[in-house]
Formats: C-alpha cells, structure tokens, sequence
C-alpha cells in the first residue's frame, strides 16, 4: 500500500512538474525530464533511491548519506540558505560530484544528460513548481591574500566560533564534532581544512566566499552571510586556504586567539 | 589448392583453439559496485562492455576521485574480488567437416559431411581481483579455472604520474588498449566469441603472433583527458605465454582515439592503432627440434587501421577497420636463411578486413546486439592460392538480460546465434566452410 502511496505520489509529481513546472535550462541546453528518468535508473537510483529519498539500496553503506531530494535541500547552492538552488548549482554538483563522500564527478555523461539529470532531480520536490530559486549571492572581486589578511582571519575563525567544529587547528576535531548530525539526524563530521582535500561545494576562493554565505544548507554549517562583511569573509578564506599550506602557515606562526 | 586448404585448416584450428582457450569470459566487477555502492549500470553500458564513466575510472587506475578511492577508507570485510562463470547450453555445427567415410575405419577414405553437437557446458570461473594497493597504484589480476588455471591478466599501474594524467605505466601482463576490447566482448559463443580481424594471419602464414585480442606481457604508457586517449606498449613477442618467449623481440602497440559530443545524441569516438612487430621465421635446432627462445631470422609485420564509436541515443555501433600485412618470408612459411625455397612470385600477404558491431540499450537491464565481420585477402604471400583463399565473413545476432544487477552481484540471461563462413575452405571440397553457434545461458558475477 506504502509502496503504491509513493508510486502515485510520484507520478503525480512528475506530472506537476509536466505540467506547472519550471523549466530547467542551462546556457542553451533544456532538460528533459523523461529523458533525465532514464539516466537517473542507470546512474543515480542505488544511492539516492526510486523515489529520490536518498534510501537508495547503497544508502545503509554511505557516509554521509545521499541527499533527499524530495527534501529540496541542497547543501551546495549559489543562492542564500533556505532558498531552493539555481539549475547550473545543480549541474554543477553532479558534474564536479561531492568530495568526501560516495557521490563521483559525472563529467564523463553528456552536458545534455546532466541537464536531463538537473530536471529529472527537480520533479521529487513540489518546492521545485511552488517556489522560485534564491537570488544568487554576489561575491566582489577578492584582495590579494598577505599576512595580515591571513592573521585576521585566524581571529575571526576564533571569533565566529568556526573552532567549535573544525578545530582551533582546523583538522575538523573541534570540541562540538562529535555531536554534530545533519538534517536527517545522521552523524556529520566536519571538514579537515589542513588535508588539502577538495571541497565539497568547489575549490576555488570563490567557491568558499560563496560557502560562507549560503552556509551548507542541511547540515550544520550555517551562513555567515551577515554576520561578517565581504572583507572579514575573505580574510577567512584566506586564512583556511592558509591550513593546507603546512609551509607557510608554519612561516606566518599564526596563533589562535580568543578561545 | 588442397594441400594449402588443409594446412591452412590446420593453421585456423590452431588460431581458434589458441583463441578460445586464451579469451576467457569478459568480466564485470561488482567488486567496484560493492567498493563505490554504484550499480553496474553506472559503469557498463551492459556488463561487460563499458560505457564512458566505466572507461573513465579504468583510465584513472580504478579511482573516482572520491574518498572511497584509498584501501585505507575500506571496511575491514571488504575484499575486492569478483568471480564469474557461465553455465549454458549450446550448439555447433559445420557443415562441411572431414571425416571417415565409415566411422572408425581411418583407410575408407575421407569425405566431408555435417556434424553436429550439443549439449550442456560450463564455460570455468573467472576470478577477478583488482583495485587500488594505495593512492595511485592500482592492480589487475585475473585467474581462469577451468581444467586448468591461468592467469589471464596480471599488472601492476603507477596513476598520473608526475599528478598528470597523460603519464600512467603499466607493466605485467594485460589486455592491449584495443579499439574495442576483446575481453569485454558481449558474445561468448564458439564461433562468434571473438573477433576475428584481432586473430587473423592469411593461409601458410606461419608469423608467430597470434593476434592483438589476446592479452600480452610487457610495458604501457597511457593517458588521457575527457576526450582525448593514448598508448604506447612494448610487449614480449610471446603472445603473452609465461616462460621463454620464441625469440628476444618486442613488438609495439600503439592507440590514439578522440572523442567529442554530440548533443542529444551522444559521445562520439574515433581512433586509430597500429601494432608493428617481427616474428621469426627459424629457430636454432636440436636433433631438429627447435630450441625454445632462439627464434632467428625475424621479418616483420603490422596490423594498423581506424575505428569509431558512435552513439544515436540508445542505438550505439562499432566500425573497425584492419589493414595487416607480414612479410614473404613469413607469408609463405620459408626460413629467411634459405631464401631458394620461396615460391616464384611470392610476396608479403595484405588484406583488409573489418567489422560493425550494433547495439540497441534500451535500459540498463536489456541490451540486443548484431555483428557482422568481413576479411578480404588483397594480395596472397604466393601467387598460386586462389585469391580468395582466407577470406571469411562472418555474423552473429544475441541479446543480454540482467533481471538481477545491483552493487553486489549481476546475473544475465542470454542467447547468441553465430555463423562463420571460411570462404572456399573446405578440406576435400574447396567449397565454403560455415560454421555455426547457437548458445543460451546464465552469465552471472558476484
């Protein structure tokens, strides 16, 4: 009966999403959802399951789990948290895949399939048809990295309470760690800055500047989108981007303050 | 005319059994499934044939560059082995085989006549174990059992050397980088299991090189981006046989390929490969019997040609072209130290040869296939075999079912039905030779 529920409730989606649905577009490429179905069941459906509920048949064996998308949650987003992403956050998740965890980079699929993919993803959420994708933030032209900017970043890693969870030295064991869980209530470990891993939303300056102000929706890592301005962010970046340069962060002696 | 059609009989037998008992089973690997919680759809187009995904994690050394790459990040339980092994039913017929005019009475004098078999087999196990040894080295090994064991495969890959794609080394003994695998064919049947262009050497060829389908021992560099692939390998003149190979030659393989998008269609690839070796045509002798890996006297040969992969949505096709060549020497099966027996005429062999190979996938679960294959002689080693001596066609028609494919096993459902006609082969007759396949059964990997 559950299982017919879910059957129904589905196909009711998809033809919502058919029917009100926004258009999911990417530069010239339209996605199709039928088509996107099809790639999903091929790709995507051991993981993030039949219903787009991230129970999926590999589920019990990931960690983190594969995202919910009847949720519309997502964690990596160009948009403010608690808004829905934008299409091209989307594709760019499935084409970059999620560092950390069990999801791959789907470059090696067309870009026309992973716009498929984008509109097929939407049709498990009504959120998709009932609200409109957040404004994307903006993100200024980003100072030269130097010192200075790196020490005041440190402080404001201190500051911001950032120690908490990633650690006063960044490697992700700070003292609230091990209590933290996701929206789901699912164990979350906070990311190791010093391991020089990519990272999970993009690895670029902006890429993180974004980060901090859309925060990760679903997991415990909120926006700081006001509580530092633009500067204090990307001394922050500077200053994690700083971790993973073993060298320099020891030549600069930068030492934690305000615990 | 019928001296050279039983020699090259003979030769052909020994080219078919060295190549299906050297080919095993192509193999999935749910024990990647397992290891990335990814179904085998995510990396076959239908098991084994892979798709763009699948030869992407091949071409980056069995890593997705996510953090379940690294043996360390393994549960303790995890082993990374797969088995495999297809119990079938199967058919065989040649229509026009040599035997005693009355059954065992070997003096009544031979004539050709249909024979038939059949019944059920069991095609060994396949085992496969391969993986990553640590971040950037991976490792393929694969045993056979059946009546005996072998290793099919077995390398060893240092991955993106200087951390640069286009910089991986290979060494063991592998699978060659071929424009379409032979070990992940999707046909297992007698007649239609391999391709025959990989295996091909023209009638009274007596090179030593069974052919580019069969994996061989020696080195590779390779690389790639998203689009873009190559290798290199230097490989023993052996055939990939363990122990002393036939002489101290190594042969090169080289492979080139680009593919691009075409959107709403999908990835095209073209290619283009060649493999130029030397093959002996003497051996040094004791008491007349040849001393093994003192082969002597090499003359050379190539195999080059072109290839495409082209995908029209769920519609997918190989094309394969061939051009081969061995030298007059090895052509006519004459010692190169007593060049007075080459026959008048004789010349170094070339033929053509190709095949298209279709496949329709509508869903991961389903796939149809149909191939048809072609060999033309342009030019005979001596001028007194008839000129269409050696050449073959051949088709083959199947399908494939996986009812069961999840991360921890597949099992497949198929049936192929194979004809090979060996044109003007036939031992007494001179007529054509066909043989036919027909095979059902499980294919299953766990």
């Amino acid at each position: 009966m559950a299982m017919k529920t879910k059957v129904v409730g589905t196909a009711l989606l998809m033809l919502c999403a058919a029917a009100f649905g926004q258009e999911t577009r990417i530069g010239k490429l339209v996605g199709n959802a039928k088509h996107g179905k099809a790639l999903y069941t091929r790709y995507c459906i051991f993981c993030h399951g039949p219903y787009g509920d991230g129970r999926g048949e590999s589920a019990p064996y990931l960690d983190p789990k594969p995202r919910d998308f009847t949720k519309a949650v997502f964690k990596c987003r160009s948009t403010p948290s608690g808004t829905l992403p934008l299409d091209i956050d989307l594709y760019n998740t499935i084409s970059r895949g999620v560092h950390a965890s069990g999801m791959p980079s789907w470059k090696p699929l067309l870009k026309q399939e992973r716009v498929d993919l984008v509109a097929y993803i939407k049709t498990f959420s009504t959120a998709f048809q009932e609200e409109k994708p957040g404004t994307p933030v903006e993100i200024p032209p980003e100072p030269p990295s130097t010192p200075e900017s790196i020490q005041r970043g440190a402080q404001l890693f201190q500051t911001m309470n950032c120690w908490s969870c990633h650690g006063k030295d960044g490697r992700g064991y700070g003292p609230s760690a091990a209590t933290l869980t996701d929206s789901k209530g699912n164990p979350i470990t906070p990311f190791d800055f010093t391991s020089g891993s990519t990272f999970k939303c993009g690895d670029t300056d902006s890429d993180m500047f974004r980060d901090l102000v859309t925060g990760l929706d679903g997991t415990p890592m909120p926006s700081f989108g006001s509580a530092m301005t633009a500067d204090q962010r990307w001394d922050v970046v500077h200053y994690i981007r700083s971790l993973s340069n073993h060298k320099l962060h020891a030549k600069l002696k930068i030492e934690p303050v305000g615990q | 005319m019928q001296k050279w059609s039983l020699r090259w009989i003979g030769l052909r037998c020994l080219i078919s059994a060295v190549a299906i008992t050297s080919i095993q089973s192509a193999y999935g690997i749910p024990a990647f499934a397992r290891k990335y919680g990814l179904p085998c759809s995510a990396c076959h187009e239908a098991w084994p044939m892979l798709n763009n995904f699948g030869q992407r994690f091949k071409d980056n050394g069995y890593q997705l560059g996510n953090d379940r790459d690294a043996p360390i990040y393994q549960e303790p339980s995890y082993w990374p082995i797969t088995f495999r092994t297809t119990p079938t039913w199967h058919r065989e017929n040649n229509n026009r085989q040599a035997v005693d005019a009355v059954p065992g009475n070997p003096s009544s004098g031979l004539v050709e006549a249909s024979v038939t078999t059949s019944g059920f087999d069991l095609n060994g196990l396949d085992v496969v174990t391969a993986g990553t040894l640590y971040n950037n080295i991976s490792f393929f090994v694969q045993p056979f059992i059946s009546s005996s064991i072998s290793v099919n495969q077995a390398w060893v890959r240092f991955d993106n050397l200087l951390h640069s794609h286009w910089l991986n080394f290979k060494m063991g003994k592998f699978e060659l980088d071929q424009p379409i695998s032979q070990e992940r064919s999707l046909t297992l049947n007698n007649t239609g299991a391999v391709y025959y262009n990989y295996f091909f050497t023209p009638p009274g060829d007596h090179n030593a090189f069974v052919g580019i389908g069969l994996p061989q021992l020696g080195v590779e560099l390779s690389g790639h981006n998203n689009t873009t692939r190559y290798s290199v390998a230097v490989v023993s003149d052996s055939n990939g046989g363990t122990g002393l190979p036939t002489n101290q030659a190594v042969d090169v393989y080289a492979n080139f390929n680009q593919s691009f998008e075409a959107p709403h269609l999908g990835w095209q690839q073209v290619g283009v490969y060649g493999f130029f070796g030397e093959s002996p045509t003497y051996f040094q002798t004791s008491g007349g019997t040849p001393v093994p890996g003192t082969g002597q006297g090499n003359r050379g040969f190539y195999r080059v040609g072109a290839y495409g992969h082209w995908y029209l949505q769920q519609f997918d096709f190989y094309t394969f072209f061939m051009h081969g060549f061995d030298d007059a020497f090895l052509g006519n099966g004459v010692p190169s130290n007593q060049p007075a027996l080459l026959p008048s005429g004789a010349t170094g062999p070339t033929w053509n040869g190709g095949f298209v190979e279709a496949h329709y996938n509508p869903n991961p679960r389903w796939i149809i296939l149909g191939r048809y294959e072609l060999v033309r002689m342009s030019r005979q080693a001596n001028p007194n075999i008839l000129s269409t001596n050696g050449n073959l066609d051949t088709w083959t028609v199947g399908y494939r079912w996986y009812p069961i494919m999840s991360p921890r096993a597949g099992l497949a459902w198929l049936q192929e039905y194979s004809r090979l006609n060996n044109i003007g082969a036939a031992p007494l007759s001179g007529k054509d030779d066909i043989h036919s396949s027909y095979l059902m059964g499980f294919d299953f990997d766990f």
